[in-house]
């Protein structure tokens, strides 16, 4: 016979585990393991969130002439987002305009000036020194410099 | 985009040296992650200085055995504490032990704290104060009279075989608490030592460090507390008592310092990739905490003192109080080592370029005023155990375990 | 002062260990049930996706690209991340290196505002732009310290963070050799780029790499023979980050440095 000062308190401490076990599984997340250790609902609410950026291929759609205006030709391989923001509002209502509609020289800059850890084959200039006094779009943006960059 | 700039932080930005990569601006274990494996050591160091006196029959340690006992209960009721205030959302805390994922340290956490919580320390605990609460049931009225009936279990048995088989108990679960404790700070050294993204932390050597650093500071709490007790109470501190803890707590110290003197020879030995900017740390943001702190005032002072009494015929007195204070020198050493392992690691960049700077807050969740109730309430708890069960004898049933 | 031998018998004794355990357990339920068990009401992955049909991975070739932080920004307001300085998803760190000597490094607001001009006093043999994110690794140390499972490799192999089971602990955080996750204040969970899950299993691009107006970035399956990813494993000399941690990264860089960090 075990005296009770043994499996009493031992018993208690059973108890707790088999509560434990019992009691555990009720709360485990019904799609856990579901893929491996974690929700798998996780995926699906994570995949639902909202989209902000439409992607090329959305204003491709409506926009496919866009690469011969002079500006866009050169910059026919860059996502139109890239400038003019995440615009997924405008695809689904084009009365709402995209987000952006740089043409400030501080836009160009970001990626055309001068820097020596850019790739050497990148178009880029010294803007200080390169008709400082105009803006980019006198120039760029019509067909007097086709043959320029 | 107006942020909520938190200008705190965009002062920090200011005091980066070198190159960090941009998430690493901000600390993310702080104050109380420094606090909770210094909780939990000290928690396994009065349980293996109690293990001395239970398990390998050292006769001198006896006075102190149960208060050892409750200590380390305190310790470790307070310990999860600073955990769920750091959480995110510690209302989902459970989920650690509902889903645990089994490759995670952190996750056995739960585990090792409930096993060592409800197996070891509290079943000891009751054994050895079975006697005491059997008496107390019979004589306090109230609500504390349930309380005390409630823990007899109902079992009011105490003739001498009853208190035999007690004692058998108590010394079976000990043997088994012996690896428990070392467990239950072994996997926070683990914690550490498997990050292989971290070199300060993700060493071979950080559980070993981790559990001799809790054994030290475990051994130099009780040496203080039995002091400060003893003075308390009135009552005389045994000089043989002081002996015993202040030659374990010098042998313990000798050898969490070779184990610590070896971690920093291999590493310079070695030299792989990280020695630049680890010299860099500790010759720099960690040069007080650790060199300061750690080494000279909580390592080597205390090396010294502890070693003139094992070596000198010093008188009672003296001796008495430079064993008190190598013991307080020697908690506010491993204070310095939890400090320098967690928030050092944090400071330099895993990028090994750079460094970032640690703050604590002076009031808020994370913060130095939380950091010292926390590291103050272990005390009024035990405070409190004391005088639900008295661990001083003369005060229940006279139980002696050094036979 | 009566000597009791047992002051239950065996079975009142059981009945109030019992009773005592099952109110434990009932007030325990009452808060986890509260918090755990929340099941959402089915959302599911869009129509004809199998996550265990894809492998995404992400190449970068560092010799494009330009600096202009067009993918960090254009991150930040695909997946509202917090806009302070100190939390990113994805930046760009520029290197100007002399010799062999240690490289400057720097990345200002991850890259977003762009970056200075060159100091020309300084001589700089050598400078250019990286790229970093989340690395997708498929052996990642940081899925494997998570304690609940908050975070986990999707069996299409993207890294990911579970919003509403993450505690907060910040582990993963620790774990990661990289420096790409943070601790979201808002959320106040984990956070990392999650290769903008919600946009690729709808066919489109990731943020970052819709954006790069040079296709440095450019996004792969490693299970889709059509993916250029193949093309650009066997054309370049491919390397990853740190390759001694072995956490076997799907983001393969084409012209990275010695010096990359």
């Amino acid at each position: 016979m075990i005296p009770p000062q043994i499996w009493r308190p031992l018993g208690i401490l059973l108890a707790i585990l088999l509560i434990y076990l019992g009691v555990r599984s009720f709360f485990v997340p019904a799609t856990f393991y579901q893929y491996g250790h974690f929700r798998g609902n996780s995926l699906a609410t994570i995949a639902s969130r909202p989209v902000q950026y439409a992607g090329k291929k959305a204003c491709m759609d409506c926009h496919d002439t866009i690469g011969e205006k002079p500006y866009h030709s050169k910059h026919k391989t860059v996502s139109c987002e890239t400038c003019h923001g995440p615009s997924l509002g405008h695809v689904e209502d084009p009365s709402q305009l995209p987000s952006l509609k740089p043409t400030n020289k501080e836009w160009c800059a970001r990626c055309h000036e001068a820097n020596n850890a850019r790739p050497k084959t990148f178009p880029q200039v010294v803007i200080a020194r390169h008709y400082p006094d105009k803006d980019c779009m006198i120039c760029h943006n019509s067909k007097k410099l086709e043959k320029k960059p | 985009m107006a942020p909520n700039i938190n200008p705190a932080m965009m002062e920090a930005l200011q005091h980066v040296k070198g190159y960090i990569f941009p998430n690493e601006l901000e600390l993310q274990w702080g104050i109380l992650i420094v606090i909770y494996p210094y909780l939990t050591g000290l928690v396994a160091g009065a349980f293996i200085l109690a293990s001395l006196n239970r398990v390998f029959h050292i006769r001198q340690i006896e006075p102190i055995y149960r208060l050892s006992l409750l200590t380390a209960l305190a310790f470790l009721v307070i310990a999860p504490l600073p955990l769920l205030f750091h959480l995110g959302h510690p209302e989902r805390a459970l989920e650690v032990i509902i889903t645990p994922h089994l490759t995670s340290p952190m996750a056995m956490f739960g585990f090792v704290y409930a096993w060592y919580l409800m197996v070891v320390l509290l079943l000891e605990i009751w054994y050895d104060f079975r006697a005491d609460i059997v008496g107390f049931s019979k004589t306090k009225t109230g609500w504390l009279g349930m309380v005390y009936r409630i823990l007899t279990l109902g079992f009011m048995d105490t003739s001498e075989k009853s208190l035999a088989v007690d004692d058998k108990m108590g010394r079976i679960i000990t043997i088994i608490g012996i690896p428990s404790a070392i467990l239950l700070h072994g996997y926070v050294g683990f914690i550490f030592g498997s990050i292989k993204a971290n070199p300060w932390w993700g060493t071979v050597l950080m559980p070993v460090i981790f559990i001799f650093s809790a054994i030290v500071s475990g051994i130099a709490l009780m040496l203080v507390l039995y002091v400060v007790t003893g003075r308390a109470r009135n009552t005389p501190i045994k000089t043989e008592c002081m002996d015993a803890m202040g030659k374990f707590l010098f042998y313990a110290l000798v050898f969490d310092f070779a184990l610590e003197s070896l971690d920093w020879f291999h590493r310079f030995y070695e030299a792989e990739e990280s020695i630049d900017i680890l010299v860099l740390l500790v010759s720099g943001k960690l040069l007080f905490s650790l060199v300061g702190v750690q080494l000279i005032l909580g390592t080597l002072i205390p090396l010294t003192t502890l070693g003139l009494t094992q070596v000198l015929e010093i008188p009672k007195k003296p001796r008495k109080i430079m064993y008190f204070w190598s013991a307080i020198l020697i908690l506010i050493g491993i204070f310095a080592v939890r400090w320098n392992v967690v928030i050092g690691g944090q400071l330099f960049s895993k990028s090994f370029a750079g460094f970032t700077t640690y703050k604590p807050d002076l009031i808020g969740r994370e913060s130095l005023l939380v950091g010292s109730i926390l590291l103050i309430m272990p005390f009024i708890i035990l405070w409190v155990l004391t005088r639900f069960l008295p661990p001083w004898r003369g005060v229940g049933k006279e139980i002696s375990h050094s036979s | 002062m009566n000597q009791f031998s047992n002051l239950f018998s065996r079975r009142q004794f059981m009945r109030l260990v019992m009773k005592s355990m099952a109110l434990l357990a009932f007030l325990q339920t009452g808060v986890l049930f509260w918090f755990v068990r929340k099941s959402r009401a089915a959302t599911s992955l869009p129509e004809g996706y199998n996550p265990k049909d894809h492998k995404w991975c992400m190449s970068i070739d560092v010799r494009k690209c330009i600096g202009c932080g067009r993918c960090a920004a254009a991150c930040k307001m695909e997946n509202h991340v917090p806009p302070e300085p100190y939390y990113f998803r994805t930046w760009v760190e520029r290197y100007e290196v002399h010799g062999t000597d240690e490289p400057i490094i720097t990345s200002p607001n991850g890259g977003i505002d762009g970056f200075p001009p060159q100091n020309s006093s300084e001589e700089f043999e050598k400078s250019f732009y990286v790229p970093k994110l989340c690395n997708h690794c498929e052996t990642s140390p940081c899925t494997q310290v998570c304690p609940t499972g908050a975070t986990f490799v999707s069996p299409d192999g993207v890294v990911m963070i579970d919003y509403d089971y993450c505690i907060g602990c910040r582990f993963c955080i620790q774990a990661c050799p990289f420096g790409c996750r943070f601790f979201n204040p808002e959320t106040q969970t984990a956070d990392k780029c999650n290769l903008c899950y919600h946009r690729i299993t709808q066919g489109l691009l990731p943020a970052c790499v819709e954006v790069c107006p040079v296709g440095a970035r450019q996004f792969g399956d490693l299970k889709d023979p059509e993916s250029k990813i193949h093309a650009f494993l066997a054309e370049n000399q491919v390397d990853v980050l740190k390759p001694q941690l072995r956490t076997h990264p799907k983001v393969y860089y084409a012209g990275l440095d010695k010096a990359v960090k």
